[in-house]
């Protein structure tokens, strides 16, 4: 008999799962009865208007808020009770992209990228310097190493903070807002990281945003190496497709929850009016 | 009129319940790993190296301007030799201590309000906390553990600065001998004294650096809401300085005197 390890290890076991979650700040319902299941290398993109508690799922999984009700899964460990030292291990296999960054102020671009490992291990200094120079250069930021947060522009900021999140490797990588505020260029760059991430590192995804030009050309895009090993995003396959599902969220509902298709096709006059 | 008291007694009730599971994590963090050492140093460095100048100022022109004024008051019962002993035990006991906190809570206070309210609100705390740091071993720590130990190294610069200060003006101003105005620094000067001296920073320093770090971690509302952190940080730290001088003082002479 397989353990949990090995079940949750296979392709289409689930990395998060939320079941009946409900949050409200004292009278203001943000989720309510929310539930919903990532599988592992799948990617769920959460579309919504502002306030709509998008972000708020995030921080549920991260740990940096908690839920009234329900139970939150991820990786396979209830996270919705665990305390903030449990939560620690959660957060080893857990990467997040802040709206504005959040890169620290006082850091170099060196210290920010390898901030997990100069202060939480022991590993050393060659060693992080390699994993820093191998993660910039992966999404081509390597001549900023010694900048610092301020010296660079916002979409730098934004790739910087996407290399942060995945220098150590986690298998979640849970993007909030990662493109507003950037101009289309730009945000494409961004969203090609993304795409790079899950299709060639194999990092599951929940992507935040209310662009929906962004949204779908995640969903719609993928990651390719050609035969000289050249990274090369083009159109999804439909199998490929299908790997990225929507959720509208509503006054703290889903209102939503299908592919890019479907959520093209749908009729509901909500949808209607926030696709227009 | 009674809810408003109700629900800012409610507030305030809330603020001292997060300020001691703060300050009880702090000291959590102080006992168990994992330790942020080169924090702790960058501390010790900022907040005392960091703080000299404004405390060498401090303390020279508050020795320089007690020697002046109770030089005149001396005149008036012929007891213009003994300023040594009035500038010493009032450095020493009350001014040294009570100064130097107020010039680290409008550096060092302001500072850390500053520091950690703008963490807050670009999200930066939250980001340690998915990198798996925790914020109040990082950040507070540190800060606590360098407020503790400079706050008494800074008054005992302070005390020697202003009894120098002292001297200057006590020479050149009301020609009392050198040699006079030395041995009556130290003729009323008892080892009680020292200790209340050296008692007091520990525990001013402690509250100063705490209540920044609480009013810091506890900011809502943007760049407005830092400029407020900053300011709580600063009115609240000075009121419990004042304050805390005043109840160590009691206890303080009721147990070592």
């Amino acid at each position: 008999m397989a353990t949990a390890r090995e079940v949750l290890g296979k392709p289409g076991a689930p990395a998060v799962v939320f079941d009946h979650v409900r949050l409200a700040f004292d009278e203001k319902v943000v989720l309510d009865d929310l539930s919903f299941t990532l599988i592992k290398g799948h990617t769920k993109i959460i579309l919504g208007a502002s306030g709509s508690g998008k972000s708020t799922v995030l921080k549920i999984i991260v740990g940096l808020l908690r839920s009234d009700a329900g139970v939150v899964w991820v990786n396979g460990e209830r996270v919705d009770q665990m305390t903030e030292r449990q939560l620690m291990s959660v957060r080893a296999d857990l990467g997040m992209i802040f709206q504005e960054g959040a890169l620290f102020d006082s850091l170099t671009v060196r210290e920010n990228v390898g901030y997990k490992y100069f202060e939480e291990t022991d590993m050393p200094i060659e060693q992080v310097d390699r994993r820093v120079e191998e993660v910039l250069g992966f999404i081509g930021l390597s001549e900023h190493i010694y900048k610092m947060p301020s010296e660079l522009s916002g979409g730098q900021r934004r790739r910087v903070a996407i290399a942060r999140a995945m220098a150590f490797k986690p298998g979640i990588l849970l993007y909030d807002e990662a493109t507003t505020g950037l101009d289309p260029i730009t945000a494409t760059t961004v969203d090609d990281e993304i795409i790079k991430l899950r299709d060639l590192e194999g990092v599951t995804s929940i992507v935040v945003t209310h662009q929906l030009r962004d949204a779908f050309y995640i969903a719609t895009h993928m990651a390719v190496r050609d035969g000289s090993g050249a990274v090369r995003v083009v159109p999804a396959t439909p199998e490929k497709a299908d790997e990225a599902e929507f959720i509208m969220l509503k006054d703290g509902f889903i209102c939503f929850e299908g592919n890019a298709e479907e959520l093209r096709r749908s009729s509901d006059p909500y949808l209607k009016a926030f696709l227009s | 009129m009674l809810h408003a008291i109700e629900e800012w007694l409610k507030k305030a009730a809330l603020e001292v319940q997060e300020y001691v599971r703060l300050v009880g994590a702090a000291f959590r963090g102080i006992v168990t790993p994992p330790i942020y050492g080169h924090d702790i140093i960058e501390q010790f460095d900022a907040l005392g190296w960091g703080s000299l100048t404004v405390v060498l100022l401090t303390g020279l022109f508050t020795g320089a301007a007690l020697a002046s004024q109770t030089g005149l008051t001396l005149d008036q019962f012929g007891a213009r030799p003994v300023v040594g002993r009035l500038v010493s035990t009032s450095m020493v006991i009350e001014l040294g201590p009570v100064l130097t906190a107020l010039m680290l809570t409008g550096r060092i206070g302001s500072g850390i309000a500053a520091e950690l309210g703008s963490m807050v609100v670009t999200d930066q705390i939250n980001a340690l906390r998915a990198l798996g740091t925790d914020p109040v071993r990082k950040l507070v720590v540190p800060r606590m553990l360098a407020g503790i130990f400079m706050a008494p190294v800074l008054t005992i610069v302070s005390d020697f600065v202003g009894i120098f200060g002292g001297w200057v003006v006590a020479r050149f101003q009301l020609q009392v001998a050198s040699s006079l105005y030395w041995s009556s620094v130290t003729d009323v000067l008892f080892v009680q004294d020292i200790e209340q001296g050296l008692i007091k920073p520990f525990v001013l320093g402690f509250l100063i650096v705490t209540i920044a770090c609480h009013v810091g971690l506890r900011t809502s509302g943007g760049t407005q809401g830092v400029g407020r952190a900053t300011t709580v940080a600063v009115v609240g730290g000075s009121v419990a300085v004042i304050a805390a001088d005043f109840f160590v003082t009691q206890i303080l002479v009721w147990t070592i005197y």
